[in-house]
């Protein structure tokens, strides 16, 4: 095997790993943290089906969003809504047989690297042009944004430009989740693409992208509302009582 | 006026540029030891004050899930920069709400995070210091903790759960805030924020029923600490003696009055406000809370129901049962607590209150949500009923009733600008600046439909509103109580009817 893919299968495993454990600590550490007072913004459902309810509207229309700024929304879901779609089409690299409904959003896809794209320039531009967010703005929200769109412009080239053998890549996908190492090809566009995946995966865990993980945790949206028909007590909270 | 300039009406309301540094000086009187001690916390800024602060900052992280999941989940999207009246007041970018958040943030990065701990300057984390202590002393007494924020957050971050962590921390360090400290002090020495005790109470509320039969030729009762009373009211300090508060208690009276409901006030539980939540802190709220507990065992009452006042039915209705239950000791037939509105609504339905609107035709009325009934708490049975209930209570009572702009009512509320403990003269400009946004949307129905009073169900709205309203070229008397306009309509039963009804009605 060649020294770049010997690397890369080691980049791969350890960012595997990184973020498996690192997002699967912090979600453990969420579920754990109690929520002593019932603090759902209000109004809220008073069913559990109610909040399933509100927190789908949140997650899939990024609902709380739309109230608040047209703009952030259609950037923020343009984006997300492609990068779904890029990723289930990625499903196809990790599978002998694939799935009929992944060949069929194949076309969607592909294409959706420009939503990607739109979605990633337009918050940039936001980032640079607003005061506001130029204030809130830290080193590292706009190289999250960098990381990002690197992603999807080193994809894009792959796609629309300079094929890569993919044959080869999903063999060396394959490898690893057999644990048997395989070559992987090596022309720029697809090393540099790798290579920012794993750096994504590897900070996931420790950066703002723990948003989301965390919407679903956060109490003022995922409580119910019935404070007064259901008394609501944290362990910490009962040990005062005694 | 004021030594410091009084915000211009905006032609459109655009979101303001941002100045950095304008709000910096604005800073609450610190507490003396003798408010702090009481409370149980140091008297003065302790040596060790940034371990200590990091310590407790490290307690909450493990006891709030709020507090860890805001912090980490902020992606700095910039939606909620322009959603608190205190940016659009100030245009000070540390009171947007992630601006405020970040104060903290960039400690907890630095302390707890991997990221914050190895590269501080690439994700803007820093060292907790003096000015940075300074900082959060300053900005988180500019938030009134109303929640708009959350709202419009993608992952409802809700700032008011960091200012409250933040404040706890203050405390942890001896650097609390003298109004909310002294205050709380009160409530466990006398059983109000105001200091009443109980002869005063007792006088004031036989004032009250000596002028309610000097008004209506009818014997209203208003009875302290009276066991065996059906109902025990919990209500704010101020309605017992500020204008217009009182004139809601006077309507509370007679609302029970003609329910032929026998209630109480309580002397030991004369407060229906909770500091302890403006100051983040479980063990004091629960023991404020606790007195109302104590009070209605003490009665033997068997229900309690909670006067006009914004942040208290928060805590009263999402608080109470958590911190002061199980109530299995009262009627199973009521929730516990009720809201007073809750309970005029259901007799206006039933048709038991004999209203004639015409009596309020002197006033054309708007509604101020108040920020924590709206987004933190609930009336009746479903979701909203915090917006319909006081609604249908003042159309039930007066003819003329305009909303104002659909973004400043329901839960896109304002707040009035003196929640969360910042209705203090020392935070004066602060409070008249947070005020700019209701006080345009107030001018806009002023102007549109000749609203002449705003009606509201909070005692930091009224004592707000009726201070800062002079500001805008309002009067102080244009605030008033929702009871008080229901008292001005209710005609109890044998009551004798005035000349000026006839007259009044014939406008209609």
């Amino acid at each position: 095997m060649s020294f770049v893919s010997i690397a890369y299968t080691a980049l791969f495993y350890a960012a595997a790993i990184v973020f498996l454990v690192g997002v699967g600590a912090r979600i453990y550490r969420y579920a754990r943290t109690p929520a002593p007072l019932k603090i759902p913004t209000t109004p809220a459902p008073t069913t559990t089906g109610g909040v399933v309810l509100r927190m789908f509207r949140e997650v899939v229309f990024f609902q709380s969003l739309f109230r608040s700024n047209k703009w952030i929304w259609l950037f923020g879901w343009i984006f997300h809504f492609s990068l779904l779609l890029v990723l289930l089409r990625h499903i196809r690299y990790f599978q002998d047989q694939i799935w009929l409904w992944v060949s069929l959003i194949q076309p969607f896809g592909k294409y959706a690297a420009f939503g990607m794209v739109i979605g990633l320039l337009g918050l940039w531009a936001r980032r640079v042009l607003v005061d506001r967010v130029r204030y809130i703005s830290a080193p590292s929200d706009h190289l999250m944004l960098a990381l990002l769109l690197g992603i999807g412009l080193s994809g894009m080239m792959m796609t629309f430009v300079s094929h890569t053998d993919i044959v080869s890549v999903k063999a060396f996908f394959l490898g690893m989740i057999r644990f048997s190492p395989q070559e992987l090809p090596t022309d720029p566009a697809l090393l540099i693409h790798l290579f920012l995946v794993a750096l994504l995966l590897i900070v996931f865990p420790i950066s703002k992208l723990l948003h989301a993980p965390g919407v679903f945790f956060s109490p003022t949206r995922n409580q119910v509302d019935n404070p007064r028909e259901k008394r609501h007590l944290a362990p910490w909270a009962a040990e005062l009582e005694k | 006026m004021a030594d410091f300039d009084v915000p211009k009406f905006r032609e459109i309301p655009i979101i303001p540029k941002l100045e950095e540094g304008t709000m910096e000086h604005s800073k609450p009187y610190v507490a003396k030891a003798d408010f702090q001690q009481p409370l149980g916390y140091p008297g003065e800024l302790v040596d060790n004050w940034k371990e200590v602060a990091i310590d407790k900052m490290g307690e909450l992280l493990g006891k709030y899930r709020s507090f860890q999941v805001f912090l980490d989940a902020c992606v700095k999207c910039g939606a909620c920069t322009d959603k608190c009246h205190y940016y659009l007041g100030t245009t000070d970018p540390k009171n947007m709400p992630v601006g405020r958040q970040d104060l903290l943030r960039k400690v907890y990065r630095r302390y707890f995070t991997f990221a914050g701990k190895y590269f501080p300057k690439l994700v803007g984390a820093e060292d907790l210091s003096e000015e940075v202590l300074d900082d959060w002393y300053s900005y988180f007494h500019q938030c009134s903790q109303c929640r708009r924020c959350s709202v419009f957050c993608p992952y409802g971050i809700d700032t008011a759960e960091i200012s409250m962590a933040a404040r706890e921390i203050m405390d942890a360090v001896g650097k609390g805030q003298k109004y909310c400290n002294e205050i709380i002090g009160k409530v466990f020495k006398v059983g109000n924020n105001l200091g009443l005790p109980q002869p005063a109470l007792e006088n004031t509320l036989e004032g009250i029923e000596e002028d309610v039969e000097d008004d209506t030729g009818v014997k209203v009762r208003y009875p302290l600490d009276e066991k065996g009373a059906e109902v025990l009211l919990v209500t704010p300090s101020a309605d017992f003696f500020a204008e217009p508060h009182v004139d809601g208690l006077i309507g509370y009276g007679k609302v029970f009055h003609e329910a032929g409901i026998s209630w109480t006030l309580s002397s030991h539980a004369s407060e229906a406000a909770n500091f302890g939540m403006f100051i983040g802190s479980y063990e004091n709220m629960r023991r404020v809370s606790m007195r109302i507990r104590e009070a209605a065992l003490d009665l033997g009452v068997k229900r309690i129901i909670f006067g006009e006042c914004g942040h208290a039915w928060r805590v009263a209705y999402s608080f109470l049962n958590t911190l002061a239950g199980p109530f299995d000791f009262l009627d199973p037939n009521y929730p516990v607590p009720q809201h007073i509105c809750e309970f005029t609504h259901d007799l206006i339905k039933q048709g038991k209150l004999n209203l004639d609107k015409s009596r309020n035709d002197d006033m054309s009325l708007t509604y101020h949500d108040s920020c924590n009934v709206s987004r933190a708490s609930r009336m009746g049975d479903t979701p909203g009923g915090q917006f319909s209930i006081p609604r249908d209570i003042i159309r039930a009572s007066c003819n003329n009733f305009y909303d104002m702009s659909a973004d400043t009512i329901y839960d896109s509320t304002y707040c009035c600008g003196g929640g969360g403990g910042l209705l203090t003269d020392d935070l004066m400009e602060l409070r008249v600046k947070g005020a700019l946004p209701r006080m345009e949307a107030l001018k806009k129905v002023v102007d549109e439909h000749g609203v002449t009073h705003m009606a509201a169900i909070c005692a930091i709205c009224k004592s707000q509103f009726a201070k800062v309203m002079p500001y805008y070229g309002f009067t102080l008397d244009q605030i008033v109580s929702v009871h008080q306009l229901v008292s001005n309509a209710l005609i109890l039963t044998g009551q004798k009817s005035d000349d000026d009804d006839d007259d009044a009605s014939d406008e209609d």
